[in-house]
């Protein structure tokens, strides 16, 4: 186009009567075309925001941070709880009850107590330790062999080792299946160490609340700091929000450009916090392998998984989004044109 | 087009108006004159919607102001073009995007802005720099940026508060052809000057205006 200088013009207005101003009826835009330019508007939103972050990259980066650690930690301690919850899991599977016969039992009577007990649904496996070979381990262990050749008889029950089957490894199944052999007469004493398990049980509830409530706490604190992150920005360009509210601009078209900084600062912390996590499982795995494989424990160290990671980066562009949604409420409508 | 059924707007207890009655009539180019304070930019503020009367009701377009909501102004205001002394540009951005903005609120399509854009600048004289910052810009090509931003919308309804303040007599006489190019296709115009020769030239109906009230009602001469 060949720009012509204004005074050129003003002697031909009507030429370009079609293009001038005329009237309301030509001023409004279709619906379709709205909601085109309204998706659209959206999409260049998102990018322009993301891009005017990466334009400061200090001190996005430092935004992304604070966020990131916040999130992180919570993070972190979920993926310490969940993998101490796995190993629970597998000493359970290795409890089993001691079966103390009483003295005077004859073997056939063991033998068919044996057969009665292994009949029971909620029983994998019954090993029986006659008195001589218990006494011959305890001589072996327990490094009280000379005092146990004083003895002068063993003073040792027949044991029955009852391995429970998998389905009543609980404490309520345990309890339920001691009480119920220890009513047989034949049975003096069934013992089940089970106190551990209830009180990893009662500790692994009391962690998670402890994470619920520190998740509840730095959740709090991303929500400020990125509400202050935002309060800057609408204070840096309060130029432009004062001319685009004077020239027709919604509440909403307001709103969108920082709405969309919130959600990048969040999702961007989110990610961030994913690879702090990451370093961290990285770092501790070695050590953790190590030390299992001197217990002759299969036990590896758990990572976060892609739901829990994809839903992470999500929660924390949501809490960006609240963040931003607190500080556009409280300050967009404190700048009007006057 | 314009109704002021005896509107008073006060300030803390001092009358910017007081009890103004006046109509401009669609089509019709008024300019607003008076001493700084008399009350010509409370007049265009109150058409603008940036303040609300103390006291009686404005019209636009057949609409009675005090009725429209909150949420109903951003629509309302892309109705009324407003031309402001400081021009109120954008320094982040370059000329096109300054004058594309009403369009990109009201939900125009790319390659329709892109048509509307370049046919206002073309008409203030600007199409060769629409790629340029407005900082670069003198101060009269600034304003008539401003002035493209203006009516890029084809609003029926064109304000201007002291659009040649800060120009020299020349500027000032080529900017004022340009309103009146955008008046003779039909779009109500008003504009606040106190450059009393300039009203004389212009030969247009004049509202004078002092303490609050409407002193002068036609042409000067």
């Amino acid at each position: 186009m060949n720009p012509r200088r204004p005074s050129e013009r003003a002697s031909s207005p009507a030429r370009k009567g079609g293009r001038v101003p005329q009237g309301a009826s030509q001023s409004r835009a279709k619906v379709s075309d709205r909601l085109d330019s309204w998706v659209g508007h959206h999409s260049t939103t998102a990018a322009e925001s993301l891009a005017r972050l990466l334009r400061t990259p200090l001190q996005s980066l430092l935004t992304w941070l604070v966020v990131a650690v916040a999130v992180a930690l919570p993070a972190a301690l979920y993926v310490a709880l969940s993998n101490v919850q796995n190993l629970g899991y597998s000493w359970q599977e290795s409890s089993q009850l001691s079966v103390f016969v009483q003295r005077d039992a004859r073997p056939d009577a063991i033998s068919a107590l044996q057969t009665r007990i292994l009949e029971r649904p909620d029983v994998l496996s019954v090993e029986h330790i006659p008195p001589d070979a218990a006494l011959e381990e305890f001589k072996r262990y327990s490094g009280l062999g000379r005092v146990v050749e004083g003895l002068e008889r063993n003073p040792l029950p027949d044991v029955l080792l009852v391995f429970p089957a998998e389905a009543g490894i609980t404490p309520e199944g345990l309890e339920a299946l001691q009480q119920e052999l220890e009513s047989e007469a034949l049975i003096a004493e069934a013992r089940v160490d089970m106190a551990w398990v209830t009180r990893l049980q009662q500790l692994m509830r009391l962690g998670q609340r402890l994470v619920l409530a520190l998740a509840g706490l730095l959740a709090l604190g991303v929500l400020l700091a990125i509400g202050n992150t935002i309060r800057l920005a609408i204070e840096n360009r309060r130029d432009e929000i004062l001319v685009v509210k004077l020239v027709g601009g919604t509440d909403a078209f307001v709103r969108r450009p920082f709405l969309y900084t919130g959600l990048w600062y969040g999702m961007g912390g989110g990610l961030l916090a994913l690879l702090l996590v990451g370093l961290g499982l990285w770092w501790l795995s070695g050590p953790v392998a190590h030390l299992a494989d001197l217990y002759q424990s299969q036990f590896r160290l758990q990572g976060l998984g892609w739901t829990h990671s994809v839903q992470l980066v999500l929660l924390s562009g949501l809490l960006g989004l609240l963040g931003s949604w607190l500080a556009v409420a409280r300050h967009l409508s404190a700048i009007e044109p006057r | 087009m314009i109704r002021f059924d005896g509107v008073s707007k006060r300030y803390d207890g001092q009358d910017a108006l007081a009890r103004v009655d006046l109509e401009v009539a669609q089509g019709e180019m008024v300019f607003l004159t008076g001493h700084s304070g008399a009350g010509k930019s409370t007049l265009m503020k109150l058409i603008m919607l940036m303040e609300r009367p103390s006291q009686g009701q404005v019209f636009v377009d057949g609409r009675n102001l005090n009725r429209l909501s909150r949420s109903q102004i951003p629509y309302y205001r892309r109705k009324v073009g407003v031309v402001f002394q400081n021009h109120q540009l954008l320094f982040d951005r370059s000329v096109f995007d300054n004058v594309a903005l009403p369009l990109q609120i009201a939900g125009y399509q790319p390659a329709e802005t892109g048509r509307r854009v370049r046919a206002a600048l073309d008409k203030v004289g600007l199409l060769d720099k629409e790629r340029q910052n407005p900082v670069v810009l003198s101060g009269g090509e600034q304003q008539r940026v401003g002035i493209a931003r203006a009516v890029v919308n084809k609003p029926p309804l064109l304000l201007a508060d002291e659009p040649t303040g800060n120009l020299d007599p020349e500027l000032s006489a080529d900017i004022m052809k340009l309103f009146r190019q955008f008046n003779e296709v039909g779009v109500t115009i008003m504009i606040a000057s106190h450059d009393i020769s300039l009203l004389k030239r212009m030969g247009k109906r004049v509202l004078g205006l002092s303490k609050g009230q409407v002193v002068h009602d036609g042409v000067l001469t």
